[in-house]
């Protein structure tokens, strides 16, 4: 067998131990399937209400998916701080199993909830009235370009889960630096509002352009007020968020492989 | 390496930070015996077994293991082991059988494979009725036959448990060494570590006590108590007011210090002139008034190896 296929091979049956995982564990499934139903009905009611009504439900939806998928790399982080702890980690690295298996199947699985993350809160998402307006394919380009983007978080989110010193600091530090980024962001209000570094921060934020883009090939229209400001990222924005995905995950795959080969139980 | 040595570790080094946790270990194990790595907490045993078993790497020194060295290739080494870490690593919310199965699918098996085997080691762990609850239903006893099933699962040539009966109630603990006694029955080499001295008396064929990162002895049991030469002498007193004045001294007439009993008013020491020893000890309690309800003179357990050698008991009779 080469290194190749046996890292697929031995990921995918890590990947399937974790979705079981995800099955039988109350925590894990209210987070993948409640949570994302939850962020679509209260942002869009609740901030949709008071900012400009249907046309700002229909703006939000890409905020929210992005911001979903991201916070869903924190399943990887939990979930290889929790394996480190239980010494499950250890019995992994004492097997011939590719050194690479435990975390590509850790966010090959994430990838999986994600996937169904995007699922349910598009169902939700056509309940409040939001639409695809634009073409199939540039529809299909733009979940998977969201896919990409949450894949690229989890192994971020990897490096985290490894060093974390403790399943509750892996936790919070989980989703900690993730507020600013996805706040800092077009997520909920267009960049253009921001003051003046802020403003800098958001349209240069690969959040920013990971939503717009998903904006641009649903066909969804920003309220007035809230188009981006023009600029290279903004008119780029599906070359960026791309560029983003490939540039964190060629940083991010070498440096959680290479810890993941000294790194110690607790 | 000649081929009848299966495990072979030669001035291995560790340091974390100022602790050395080992400090230049050597230690050999011929194929198809068990040796037991014996010493108390914080003495070096996880760190010999996770160098051991490719999970980390020395400071400084060699080692192999089922004629691979553990450096140069962990691949082989790993292909050739089970370990059972110190802690039970089984996956709470898979089931007994499904733990076994992702074990065997990862050892490299095809799925037939791997179900049939783990569904012979559900059966020979005892845990047939239980195979299809996820594991966070089980007993520690239970858990941790999983995770010895989990070591077992590729019929390696080497086994290493760490501390495989700790935290095990006294039935958890028989049903383990029963297991272990088949292992080695079947022909696998064996290295187990321990803080019992009882576990390694009665599992291994030669023991290696180790104490701050470094071997203080090792031979067969036997050897180790002949090493330790003088026998113990034992007394129990009337009155608990008298312990005091009884440690003393045996304190001068033993060769180490004493280990006291205060509510069963016992005292007990190694000493090295066995009768003789016991006469003078007679002769001072009269001395100072103590009344001596019984005497014994034993030939030495494995905890007086381990109390001459060390100075300190072992956890156990702390
Ligand atoms: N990862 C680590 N970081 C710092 N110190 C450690 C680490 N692992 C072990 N030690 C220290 O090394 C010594 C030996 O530990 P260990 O091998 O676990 O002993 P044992 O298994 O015999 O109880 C102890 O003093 C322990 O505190
Ligand atoms: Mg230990």
């Amino acid at each position: 067998m080469t290194v190749l296929t046996q890292g697929l091979r031995d990921s995918g049956i890590v990947a399937w131990r974790n979705l079981l995982n995800v099955r039988r564990n109350a925590d894990w499934l209210f987070a993948a399937v409640i949570q994302p139903i939850m962020f679509v009905l209260l942002f869009a009611y609740v901030f949709g209400g008071a900012l400009g009504g249907g046309q700002y439900r229909e703006f939000l939806i890409a905020g929210i998916f992005v911001q979903t998928i991201s916070f869903n790399s924190a399943f990887t982080v939990i979930g290889l701080c929790n394996d480190l702890q239980k010494g499950i980690i250890d019995r992994f690295r004492s097997l011939p199993m590719s050194r690479l298996a435990v975390l590509l199947g850790r966010t090959t699985s994430d990838l999986v909830v994600s996937a169904l993350a995007l699922l349910i809160m598009s169902l939700c998402g056509l309940l409040v009235g939001w639409r695809i307006r634009g073409s199939f394919l540039d529809a299909v380009l733009a979940y998977l370009l969201l896919l990409l983007f949450g894949f690229a978080m989890s192994w971020i989110g990897a490096l985290i889960g490894l060093s974390a010193p403790s399943v509750e600091v892996a936790q919070s530090a989980g989703l900690m630096w993730l507020f600013p980024l996805s706040f800092i962001s077009s997520a909920f209000v267009g960049a253009g509002t921001m003051p003046g570094p802020l403003r800098v921060v958001a349209e240069w934020n690969p959040f920013t352009a990971v939503i717009q883009s998903v904006r641009d090939l649903f066909g969804n229209e920003a309220p007035p007020g809230m188009a981006p400001p023009p600029g290279w990222p903004a008119d780029n924005a599906v070359l960026y968020a791309l560029l983003s995905s490939i540039v964190i995950l060629a940083v991010f795959v070498p440096l959680s492989v290479a810890k993941y080969r000294r790194v110690a139980s607790k | 390496m000649p081929t009848d040595t299966a495990v072979r570790a030669e001035a291995l080094v560790k340091t974390f930070g100022s602790t050395r946790a080992l400090d230049g270990i050597d230690l050999e194990i011929p194929t198809g015996t068990v040796l037991g790595l014996l010493g108390p907490n914080g003495a070096g045993k996880t760190t010999a077994v996770r160098i051991l078993t490719t999970l980390l790497r020395p400071d400084s020194g060699r080692a192999w293991v089922a004629g691979h060295d553990v450096l140069a290739e962990p691949d082989k080494v790993r292909r050739s082991i089970g370990l059972s870490g110190q802690y039970a690593a089984v996956d709470e919310n898979l089931t007994g059988f499904e733990n076994l199965y992702m074990v065997g699918r990862l050892y490299g098996m095809n799925k037939p494979d791997a179900r049939t085997r783990a569904t012979e080691l559900i059966n020979r762990f005892r845990l047939t009725d239980a195979a299809a609850r996820p594991s966070k239903t089980y007993s520690g006893g239970m858990r941790r036959r999983l995770d010895l099933a989990g070591a077992l699962v590729a019929e390696p040539q080497v086994v290493l448990l760490d501390e495989p009966t700790t935290g095990l109630d006294p039935r958890g603990r028989l049903d383990t060494w029963e297991v272990i006694g088949e292992l080695v029955a079947d022909g696998a080499t064996v290295l187990l570590t321990t803080q019992y001295l009882e576990e390694a008396d009665q599992l291994a064929d030669t023991i290696l006590v180790i104490d701050h990162g470094k071997v203080i002895a090792s031979g067969t049991a036997d050897q180790l108590k002949a090493e330790v030469g003088g026998e113990r002498l034992e007394i129990v007193v009337a009155e608990e007011s008298e312990v005091e004045a009884t440690t003393r001294v045996l304190a001068e007439v033993g060769s180490a210090e004493p280990t006291v009993d205060r509510h069963g008013k016992r005292v007990q020491v190694l000493v090295d002139a066995g009768p003789k020893s016991l006469v003078e000890a007679l002769r001072r309690l009269d001395v100072e008034n103590v009344t001596v309800l019984d005497v014994g003179l034993h030939r030495p357990t494995l905890d007086d190896v381990f109390l001459s050698l060390t100075g300190h008991a072992t956890e156990e009779t702390a």
